[in-house]
């Protein structure tokens, strides 16, 4: 029997010739990532073993990111905890403030993950690299331990789910409109422990950024992974970053799948997740009239350099509304910077937009755009449950980041077509 | 071994935001983690909740975030078991790891109500709910996954698989 390209890369972490859906394995780890929020209790359980060093110091990465900039005094003794633990390490991939970004923006462009690694993150996220033909899967902070101890975590080999795309999108429609399209039709458990696998001819026309924001939320599906082939674009990628050697590995064509759907990208609409599940998908012609008092384009899902350019593509010469708070949280540092040379902040800030230090901050409700009670955002983050932003009775509603940018100036979730 | 407690009762789709809020994330100190368990949903939960009682849940228990934070609140709030039709994936992953015994089983899932008494024998995964006078039957966790729950936890079966 065929393997798909996920059991494959699992087989060979496991020094296997062959693994399938359900095996247990022991597989060895090519990154283990962890941040401010989950790495202070992973550093408790590692020290349960007694060791005074990590399997490898060059292949953890510990980036504070969620409350950092400390954003009080818990948070401060918490990046504390991890920035002394890395010193004590030797640990080479810590990112102080500076240099720091939102993990998953942050690593792929620091040549971290490359085709074919396993990577596990203690974040749900993890899953984002995926799109550069990684296993990469999120986790908790004592499998993070185990990791930094042993460079081993064990996995179910889990099945798979392709969806095989054709066409290319319409004009300001992404990689987020097709997530949330996903979500909206398989349910925010229809890929439960299972590897959400992308392929067909509509793969090339999406840009990297575009892959990375569909694997990120793969486990908004509750997927084990999200993953992409290999192209050219990929391995240009690799290259740029400095990333280690690609190893490449293409599923059989005979591999087993639990389902598979075709999707054409041209049928694809802007897509708005309705509070309080990702699921709850509408496209935009069906939101109705949502009056929106915040607008947040940025975090591990959409805050890379090609959403940015979307967002001032709509922003560009106009206002946000009347009262309307639009905070732009570049993902990294250089992405940043990128945006800036770009003249992007020019753009942002004629139009009445903030813009902040990269930071996870808002998107879990940590600080940087907190909702009272009653208030609605437009958010390009990846989670709308309750009380994910702020105060319980507050709403969040997911869209990509040209909706986000036309919602801010029309201070109601708008279509970036229509403006 | 076997626990026996009340039931709180939630549906589909729990996640760890109304496990434990990140706005309490900015501690690892379990009790204080326990001191805000549920409140987004259940504001009695932590007034109420006794050693031994159970969480019975619908589907995707423990969604979103990996934040171990979840598990662990609802283990040190007292918590004996928690039982749903299905968990999210690492969630599931975080309660062996930690220790919190969880268990899918479908039926007990859609038939136990909240405030029954519930009692749970872990060796034979039987699930009987003493105030309707049910019993089920959950899945056992495949021999590895009950290595690591009988060593107490991932760190401590690592330790003894080093020996």
């Amino acid at each position: 029997m065929g393997m798909t390209s996920t059991e494959k890369i699992l087989a060979r972490a496991a020094g296997l010739d062959e693994v399938h859906a359900g095996q247990l394995i022991m597989a060895k780890l090519d990154l283990v990532l962890g941040n401010d929020i989950t790495s202070p209790v992973a550093i408790g359980e590692f020290e349960k073993f007694g060791l005074d060093r990590v399997f490898d110091r060059d292949r953890i990465a510990l980036v504070p990111d969620h409350f950092a900039p400390n954003k009080d005094i818990k948070a401060a003794t918490q990046c504390k905890c991890v920035r002394t633990f890395a010193r004590r390490m030797g640990i080479t991939n810590y990112f102080e403030v500076g240099q720091m970004g939102v993990e998953h923006a942050l690593l792929p462009e620091k040549g971290l993950v490359s085709a074919g690694d396993v990577v596990i993150g203690a974040d749900s996220h993890t899953c984002t690299y995926g799109a550069l033909g990684a296993f990469s899967t999120g986790v908790g902070s004592t499998d993070m331990a185990a990791g930094m101890a042993t460079g081993k975590a064990w996995f179910k080999v889990p099945q798979a789910i392709r969806f095989n795309l054709s066409g290319t999108f319409r004009p300001f429609v992404g990689g987020k409109d097709l997530i949330l399209h996903i979500i909206g039709m398989i349910g925010v458990d229809g890929a439960l422990y299972k590897t959400m696998e992308f392929s067909g001819p509509g793969v090339a026309s999406l840009s990297m950024d575009d892959r990375f924001t569909v694997c990120n939320m793969a486990i908004e599906a509750g997927g084990k992974n999200g993953i992409f082939p290999v192209d050219d674009a990929t391995l240009e990628y690799l290259r740029q970053a400095g990333a280690k050697e690609p190893v490449i590995f293409e599923s059989d064509p005979d591999a087993s799948y639990e389902a598979v759907y075709d999707i054409d990208l041209s049928q694809i609409r802007s897509t708005v997740a309705f509070p309080h599940l990702p699921e709850n998908t509408r496209t935009i012609d069906e939101c109705g009239d949502v009056a929106v008092d915040q607008v947040v384009i940025g975090s591990c899902t959409n805050g890379r350099i090609s959403d940015l350019r979307m967002a001032a593509s709509v922003l560009k010469g106009r206002h946000v509304a009347e009262g309307m708070r639009c905070l732009i949280i570049p993902a990294t540092q250089k992405i940043w910077r990128q945006a800036m040379d770009e003249g992007l902040f020019d753009i942002f800030m004629d139009a009445g937009c903030v813009i902040s230090t990269p930071t996870c901050g808002p998107c879990l409700g940590g600080y940087m755009g907190i909702l009272a009670e009653g208030e609605r955002c437009v958010s390009t983050t990846n989670r709308n449950f309750v009380g994910r932003m702020g105060h319980v009775k507050s709403e969040v509603y997911l869209a990509g980041p040209a909706v986000a940018a036309a919602s801010a100036v029309a201070g109601r979730i708008a279509d970036p077509a229509k403006l | 071994m076997k626990v026996k407690g009340r039931v709180f009762r939630y549906y589909d789709n729990v996640d760890t935001d109304v496990i434990i809020p990140a706005r309490y994330l900015n501690t690892s100190s379990a009790e204080e983690l326990a001191s805000h368990c549920m409140e987004d949903i259940d504001k009695d939960f932590v007034r109420k909740v006794r050693k031994g009682d159970i969480i019975v849940a619908g589907a995707n228990f423990g969604c979103g975030s990996s934040r171990e934070h979840a598990p662990l609140a609802i283990k040190t709030s007292g918590i004996s078991c928690v039982i749903a039709s299905t968990f999210a994936r690492i969630f599931y992953r975080n309660s062996i790891n930690i220790g919190l015994p969880i268990l899918e089983c479908p039926e007990a899932s859609e038939k136990i109500c909240a405030e029954d008494e519930v009692e749970v024998d872990f060796d034979t995964g039987e699930i009987r709910d003493l105030t309707q006078g049910l019993v089920f039957r959950a899945e056992p966790f495949p021999p590895f996954m009950q290595k690591i729950i009988s060593c107490g936890g991932l760190i401590n079966y690592l330790k003894e698989e080093e020996k």
